[in-house]
């Protein structure tokens, strides 16, 4: 048998009080892909981190290809032949390709020879993994896909037999996932290891071999990925059983709640972000607005939010809404019960460094029992938002602490609360569990069919296909500013809705 | 009317006034291109003309007064750099008290050792850089045209004024031709890139600190050995400031640095030149003069520069992310 081509013995890592890695152990065989799974927070990038030489582990021992190895910093881990490919890509952007390629790992102290050297190296690596990118274009021109494209080059091009990914797929299309993949398989057929991080249990499923189970820091299990099934992969993440589907009924839409005639936004640097677009949304259903990032979705939640202007109609119960001026606030709309869970929690729906009962405030804190005469009530406003803590099962129940410290599920939990537990006509919701962990997914997909159930009207707007598709009675494609086409939730699938978000018309998708 | 010669005579005027904005202006330019932003270079210039004056007083040696000067600004930003690469400090915090700690301590140390109210004494020869003449400026003189420009612009500056026009090819190919300047400017860009590298970036940034001190030394001496001849209180005059205003002006480019840096010394050369200017029966007084670069600085800045971006990481400590 081969030596392992990582085995990690005893990794243990602290940060202060926190544990992030206790007795880590793991093999990775060569020429196979290993996936890393685990919540937000349960100690994966931290493991990877080590490896990489970016964190020093207080415990343990690291072995690459059965040779015990020190890995002080980055450049040991090169020389180890470890590549990695962060979550947050790690290049120039106004430099070359190019130039991003050989940073670090140029030839000698002038740069022409480096370049044309690389310049050759390149096209052979294009031509052995189907690699091809244009090497004089500047970062900042190029696409997400390419960009990874460049981080997996770097690696390759310092000859990295080892290569870790950090949730790759997060920024990518579904098309540009399965390029992904694609280049992948590729490099296991020639021998290269890949760590796979992610959270997603269906590319856990379809393209390791083996996977490792992560939680608080711990390894629960390495299993075969063939032996194994997503159910029992999303029990020993969360430590529990878990519901990976949503469970609903079918919709009965009511009266149309939302209405949308022909509405036109135009950006702050006079690029029309959404073009003639009509959309109903009707009492008791679930609109989900698929679509790559930057299509036009966080402009169009943005006017119906009352934080940004734009022409047309929008009818509320068949009341017209004010979409400039006065009466177009975020305050207006919410006093006419819309409620709006932003896409970007972290700047628009909380303050970070404000306690999580002044966040419960936010937005109604002109609601009149948070006041007392001149002054807010504080403690009544204490003790609602420990109430909406309990319901929504928010972790630590602390109205006290920041909401900085709390995880990504939490903060989202209380975001929701404030703005479902107000009983509003119409939830917008945008990204509802971007960075969420599956626990907490499972509970804020819930809440928000119940809210349908209620029958309320609500508008989501995800980039996670996968979220679209199970949480929307009704999904409505959106590219370059126009819907594309609808379509009722169980009767269209991530292939047809892929070439919809590419802006293939609907007739011939 | 404005003759031909007086023109020769603002323009080489304006040679010697830009020459302590380009040194300046460079080194902000290599200490900003690696994302440490430096509003100390009035400090660094003041500290090394103080010392470069002081050692070529007592030495007679010029040569001396200048390594003197380099050594003092390059302890100054050894400070700065201490700061804001290895405490992770506010690196415009630092430039302040840099700039302040050198206003404060070279009129007093000047006073402790000359006793003549904070200036070192006048620089006799030996003490100064002299002008250098050109081979056959003064055969040519008498060219019509060619001859003055050679003989008085080109020709009979000091070794440091030539010294600072060639410093600007030579940052240009530091820069975009050497291993050093692709890494210098993407550690400017996003550390993250560089540090998962495997370069050091603490080690590029004090590099680039380093040979900011560099720069602002030989400025520094520029002005109180060749340029005049000795240390007076605050003689720096805003040139730290200007030169960082060159240097947005330039948008942080090696050869727009040396237009800039030639557009602010020509209007110090008007400044100059014309004290009193009488139109009609207007007097434009010789303050109004004085101030004119300052307030053209104000002017270009706020409308002719058009979009000037920083390196993006510039002004941000570098900490490793989780």
């Amino acid at each position: 048998m081969t030596a392992p081509a990582i085995e990690l013995k005893g990794i243990s890592k602290a940060f202060g009080p926190v544990q992030a890695n206790k007795d880590i152990s793991i093999r990775v065989s060569p020429g196979t892909i290993h996936g890393i799974i685990g919540e937000n927070g349960a100690g994966k990038s931290t493991l990877m981190s080590i490896l990489y030489g970016f964190y020093k582990a207080d415990k343990g021992e690291i072995w690459i290809h059965g040779k015990r190895t020190e890995i002080p910093d980055s450049q040991a881990a090169i020389a180890a032949g470890i590549g990695m490919v962060f979550q947050h890509f790690k290049l120039v952007e106004n430099f070359t390709v190019l130039e991003n390629i050989i940073l670090g790992a140029e030839d000698g102290g002038l740069l022409k020879p480096s370049l044309s050297k690389a310049r050759k190296t390149l096209q052979e690596l294009a031509r052995e993994y189907e690699l091809n990118v244009d090497p004089d274009a500047r970062i900042d021109e190029i696409g997400v896909g390419m960009q990874q494209r460049v981080e997996i080059l770097k690696a390759l091009y310092r000859q990295a037999d080892i290569l870790i990914l950090d949730e790759p797929t997060g920024v990518l299309t579904p098309s540009e996932a399965d390029q992904l993949f694609r280049i992948l398989d590729r490099l296991r057929a020639e021998g290269k290891t890949i760590i796979l991080i992610t959270h997603k249990l269906r590319e856990i499923m379809e393209y390791t071999d083996t996977v490792s189970v992560m939680r608080r820091g711990q390894m629960t299990a390495t299993v075969k990925t063939a032996e194994t099934n997503p159910e029992h992969l999303a029990e020993l993440m969360v430590g529990r059983k878990v519901l990976l589907r949503v469970d609903k009924v079918p919709a009965a839409p009511g009266k149309p709640i939302l209405e949308i005639e022909n509405l036109n936004v135009v950006d702050e640097a006079g690029v029309a972000r959404v073009k003639n677009l009509n959309l109903t949304v009707r009492a008791g259903e679930i609109v989900g607005i698929a679509g790559v990032a930057g299509n036009g979705q966080s402009e169009l939640l943005e006017v119906l939010g009352g934080m940004r202007e734009g022409q047309g109609t929008i009818r509320l119960n068949g009341n017209p809404l004010p979409l400039s001026g006065k009466g177009s606030d975020a305050r207006a709309r919410r006093a006419s019960h819309v409620a709006h869970v932003p896409e970007d929690r972290q700047r628009e729906g909380l303050i970070m460094d404000f306690h999580a009962w002044e966040n419960v405030a936010f937005g109604y804190h002109h609601a009149s029992e948070y006041q007392s005469g001149l002054l807010m009530n504080n403690a009544a406003l204490r003790a609602d938002t420990e109430a909406k803590m309990e319901k929504f099962d928010v972790r630590p129940p602390d109205p006290w602490l920041a909401a900085k410290n709390f995880s990504g599920g939490n903060q989202q939990k209380i975001v929701v609360a404030r703005e479902i537990e107000r009983n509003p006509d119409l939830l917008l919701i945008g990204q509802p569990t971007r960075g969420v962990d599956i626990g907490a997914i499972e509970f804020i997909h819930k809440q928000i069919v119940e809210l349908r159930d209620q029958g309320k009207a609500v508008l989501l707007v995800s980039v996670e296909l996968e979220e679209i598709l199970s949480l929307s009675d009704r999904v409505a494609v959106m590219f370059d500013g126009m819907i594309m086409g609808e379509r009722p939730a169980d009767q269209t699938d991530e292939k047809e809705l892929g070439l919809l978000m590419a802006g293939v018309a609907g007739e011939a998708a | 009317m404005m003759d031909f010669l007086t023109l020769i005579q603002v323009l080489d005027s304006t040679v010697r006034l830009a020459t302590p904005l380009l040194l300046a202006c460079l080194a902000g330019l290599f200490s900003e291109r690696a994302g440490i932003f430096d509003i100390g270079l009035e400090g660094k210039m003041l500290m090394a003309a103080f010392f470069s004056a002081a050692v070529a007083a007592t030495t007679g040696n010029v040569w001396l007064g200048l390594l003197a000067g380099i050594a003092s600004s390059l302890v100054l930003a050894g400070l700065h750099g201490l700061a804001s690469i290895t405490f992770r400090g506010n690196q415009l915090i630092s430039g302040v008290a840099i700039n302040f700690l050198a206003a404060g301590m070279t009129v007093l140390i000047a006073q402790d050792w000359f006793q003549q109210g904070g200036r070192t004494p006048s620089l006799i020869s030996g003490g100064r850089f002299e002008p250098i003449t050109l081979p056959f400026a003064n055969a040519v003189e008498g060219v019509p045209v060619l001859g003055p420009i050679y003989s008085e612009l080109l020709s009979g500056h000091s070794i440091l004024v030539y010294l600072a026009f060639l410093a600007v090819p030579a940052t240009a190919w530091i820069l975009f031709g050497t291993r050093f300047g692709l890494r210098l400017r993407a550690v400017g860009e996003n550390p993250a890139a560089v540090d998962t590298a495997g370069v050091s970036v603490v080690g590029l940034r004090y590099a680039a600190v380093m040979i900011c001190g560099l720069l602002c030394g030989i400025a520094g001496a520029y002005l109180a050995t060749a340029l005049q001849a000795g240390f007076v209180k605050d003689m720096t005059a805003g040139r730290g400031f200007i030169a960082l205003a060159a240097l947005i002006f330039a948008k942080w480019r090696p050869w727009h640095a040396l237009g800039a840096c030639l557009l602010f010394g020509l209007l110090q050369a008007v400044a100059l030149r014309f004290q009193n200017i009488e139109l009609g029966s207007i007097v434009i007084p010789v303050q109004f003069m004085d101030a004119l670069p300052y307030i053209l600085t104000v002017v270009i800045l706020a409308g002719f520069v058009g979009k000037a971006i920083p390196p993006k990481a510039g002004g941000e400590p570098y900490v490793k992310e989780r």
